[in-house]
C-alpha cells in the first residue's frame, strides 16, 4: 500500500488551511516521504501536539497507508 | 496475669505500592491500558519498540534506540512485535499511530522523529537531566 504524494499534501492542508506544506518523496518509491509543515496553528503547541494535528489531518492514514512520513513541524518565522 | 499484653506484629503494607500482574482481574475498564501503563511506570525510560534494543526490527526503532544511547540512558523496552495487544493499544493510549513511542517519567515525549530531532539539537539530553534521569557520559 502507498499513498500519492499530492493527497499527502491535500489531506494536511485540508485538516490544517493555513499551513505550508514540503514534501519530498524520499526514496521514489510512494512509500517513504518527509514532511516539513509550517502553520500559525502551531503556536503554543509543543511538539507532540503538532505531529498528533498532522496525524489527524491525514485521518488514521498515517500507520496504515502510509507507512513512513517522517514529521518535521514549525510555526511560521522560526529558523528554517 | 496481666502486663503479658500481646501485641500482634503488623506487617508493613508494601505489596500495595508493587505493581503486580494478575491475570484476568482489571483495574479500570481498559486491561490493555493498564497493561501499558503498568509498563511505562516500570521504568523512568520506556521505549515501545519493534524489536529489541539489541536486534531492533525497524530502521526506526533502531534509530531511536541509537538515540538513547548516545544519551546514555538506561532503558526498559516493550517489543510490540511479540504483542498485538499492546502494539494497537498503544496508539490510542498515546494518540500516536506509530510505533517506536518514548515515554519518559510517564510522560509520553514523542516518536522517531521527535526523539531523533531532539537528540540533535540537545534536548534529549537536557530532558533526561531536567527529569533526573541518569546518564552515563562516554
Amino acid at each position: 500500500m502507498a499513498m500519492d504524494l499530492a493527497e499527502i499534501e491535500r489531506l494536511i492542508k485540508e485538516g490544517i488551511p493555513d499551513a505550508k506544506v514540503h514534501i519530498e518523496d524520499l526514496r521514489g518509491d510512494g512509500d517513504h516521504y518527509a514532511a516539513y509543515v509550517v502553520s500559525p496553528a502551531f503556536e503554543g503547541l509543543n511538539r507532540v501536539k503538532q505531529h498528533q494535528m498532522v496525524y489527524a489531518a491525514l485521518q488514521g492514514k498515517m500507520g496504515n497507508e502510509l507507512h513512513a512520513l517522517a514529521l518535521q513541524t514549525d510555526v511560521p518565522g522560526a529558523a528554517d | 496475669m496481666f502486663g503479658l499484653f500481646k501485641r500482634k506484629e503488623k506487617q508493613p503494607l508494601s505489596a500495595a505500592s508493587l505493581p503486580i500482574e494478575q491475570e484476568g482481574q482489571t483495574m479500570s475498564d481498559n486491561p490493555v491500558n493498564d497493561r501499558i501503563q503498568a509498563a511505562i511506570d516500570s521504568s523512568d525510560v520506556m521505549l515501545f519498540m519493534k524489536g529489541t534494543p539489541m536486534f531492533p526490527q525497524c530502521g526506526f526503532s533502531a534509530a531511536t534506540v541509537q538515540a538513547l544511547a548516545m544519551a546514555g540512558v538506561k532503558f526498559g523496552s516493550v517489543n510490540v512485535l511479540e504483542d498485538m495487544e499492546i502494539r494497537e493499544g498503544i496508539k490510542s493510549f498515546s494518540n500516536w499511530p506509530t510505533i517506536p513511542q518514548l515515554y519518559v517519567k510517564g510522560e509520553f515525549v514523542g516518536g522517531c522523529d521527535i526523539v531523533r530531532e531532539m537528540h540533535e539539537n540537545g534536548e534529549l539530553q537536557e530532558l533526561f537531566d531536567e527529569k533526573g534521569v541518569e546518564r552515563e557520559t562516554a
